[in-house]
């Protein structure tokens, strides 16, 4: 019990005074999850609105398919680029393997099908709302998407943080991808699994806390932007 | 003449069938709507009216027969349609104009121009950075025309505009549909209110279970209509 006290001053200690070790993995963190997320954005949100307002041959299996997708295990993903990235794949030549961009990749793999999905339902739920409105005003295929990503986009807040969350907080993927090498592809969720195991717990419960504030964090930032952006803008 | 010149008018349904699964909302439908008319299209709940409007309007594909705008049979720009439940984006009332300008090509200074006439006319213009979704129904309604109004359509469709204000809220969009009208503006409409329908209509289009019962003047079917089922129709609204 008092080893877990002990622990715990120790991390917040660490926490306070800004430990290198702990500012080190926080930043690498940060950038590949931000990196990632934003990767997704680009590419989920788009995807999400196509499929939300498209009328096409493979759409039903298509929305099956992003669903099941949420659920995709990260050790699988990492897998995946890990056979993608390495000497012997396709993308080897590239020399990512181990690399932060290996990791941006993963995590992007992961959570496009969360952002695409969510989107997807977000956005066609509007399209309901919207759509004879929309055709009335001879609004084209594109316009009406970039018009109802807008009219959604505190919605949209919420799916893109859901997807930085689990880009955070995911292990599996990025620890086959990254390799876990000490000031290059470590972050919290691969440190934390490593000093547990080596039986630093201050450290582990340092990056713990500071990965749990984040994310509470920026969820808290979302929730209060989408009910300022409910009274506000209806 | 170009469409530009005809304004997609007059608008012709010939045979004019739509059906949902097995039922059939529309049936053998032949409707002609001249430039520059108010006609309204009555009917009991479910006879076809708002699918009728969006016939016309061609946002529904006829299951059988024809629609023509000016003899063509696509489409034609400069329609408008406002909705029964107004269809207001997360953005300012003016921001919602804007919009629809947008949309129609019209920007910059001679959209906001556009705006500011549109919302005024409506009696927004003070509310124009009012969110168009806290506004109360009344006033999301009035934007509605306001949108349509600022695009100068040859053709406005409005599907029961009035069916969920108040009296006073209801005789301002009367005001402003007839305002559109007095510009030149073709007006077709659906309404459950035949005391509105006589107030403002110049012809009667009547509906029974998906099929035209009468296709008059207004103040014909109003004093005399032709059909029974006509006739019914009006003594049912005054029992």
């Amino acid at each position: 019990m008092n080893t877990i006290a002990e622990s715990f001053s120790v991390a917040l200690a660490m926490i306070t005074h800004l430990d290198p070790r702990v500012t080190a993995i926080v930043a690498l963190s940060l950038g590949v999850s931000l990196t990632s997320t934003v990767c997704s954005a680009v590419i989920g949100l788009p995807l999400g609105a196509a499929v939300a307002i498209g009328r096409f041959p493979g759409r039903g299996p298509l929305i099956v398919a992003l669903n099941a997708a949420m659920g995709l295990p990260p050790v699988v993903v990492g897998l995946l680029v890990y056979l993608l990235l390495s000497r012997a794949g396709p993308l080897g030549s590239m020399g990512l393997l181990f690399t932060p961009q290996a990791m941006v990749i993963a995590q992007t793999v992961l959570i496009v099908p969360l952002v695409a999905a969510l989107t997807r339902q977000i956005v066609e739920d509007a399209w309901i709302e919207y759509r004879e409105q929309l055709r009335s005003l001879d609004s084209s295929w594109l316009q009406s998407t970039l018009t109802l990503l807008w009219d959604t986009r505190w919605s949209l807040l919420t799916v893109v943080l859901a997807g930085f969350g689990r880009a955070a907080s995911e292990v599996g993927a990025v620890i086959i991808v990254g390799g876990n090498i000490d000031g290059i592809t470590r972050v919290m969720t691969t440190a934390i699994a490593l000093e547990t195991s080596k039986g630093d717990l201050p450290l582990a419960l340092g990056l713990g806390i500071v990965l749990i504030t984040l994310v509470t964090t920026l969820n808290l930032g979302a929730h209060v932007t989408r009910q300022w952006a409910r009274a506000r803008l209806g | 003449m170009g469409d530009a010149e005809w304004g997609g008018l007059p608008i012709a349904a010939s045979a004019v069938d739509v059906a949902r699964g097995d039922t059939q909302v529309l049936q053998g439908v032949d409707v002609l709507i001249e430039r520059g008319t108010r006609t309204f299209i009555l009917g009991e709940n479910g006879a076809g009216k708002s699918t009728l409007l969006r016939v016309l309007h061609g946002l529904i594909a006829p299951t059988r027969g024809t629609v023509t705008w000016g003899g063509d049979t696509s489409r034609p720009p400069r329609q408008a349609m406002v909705f029964q439940r107004p269809v207001l984006l997360r953005r300012s009332a003016a921001g919602n104009v804007r919009h629809a300008l947008k949309l129609a090509g019209v920007r910059g200074s001679s959209a906001q121009r556009c705006i500011e006439h549109a919302l005024a006319h409506v009696g927004l213009a003070a509310l124009a950075k009012r969110p168009a979704r806290v506004l109360s129904g009344g006033e999301q309604q009035r934007l509605a025309l306001a949108r349509a109004w600022a695009l100068a359509p040859d053709v406005l469709f409005l599907d029961e505009p009035t069916a969920s204000l108040d009296p006073p809220s209801a005789r301002a969009v009367e005001a402003i549909v007839n305002d559109i009208h007095a510009l030149g503006t073709t007006i077709v409409m659906t309404t459950h209110h035949l005391a509105q329908a006589k107030r403002l209509a110049d012809s009667v289009v009547l509906l029974q279970a998906g099929r035209v019962a009468e296709h008059t003047a207004a103040a014909q079917f109003f004093s005399e209509p032709c059909s029974t089922y006509g006739r019914a129709f009006l003594e049912g609204e005054r029992l």
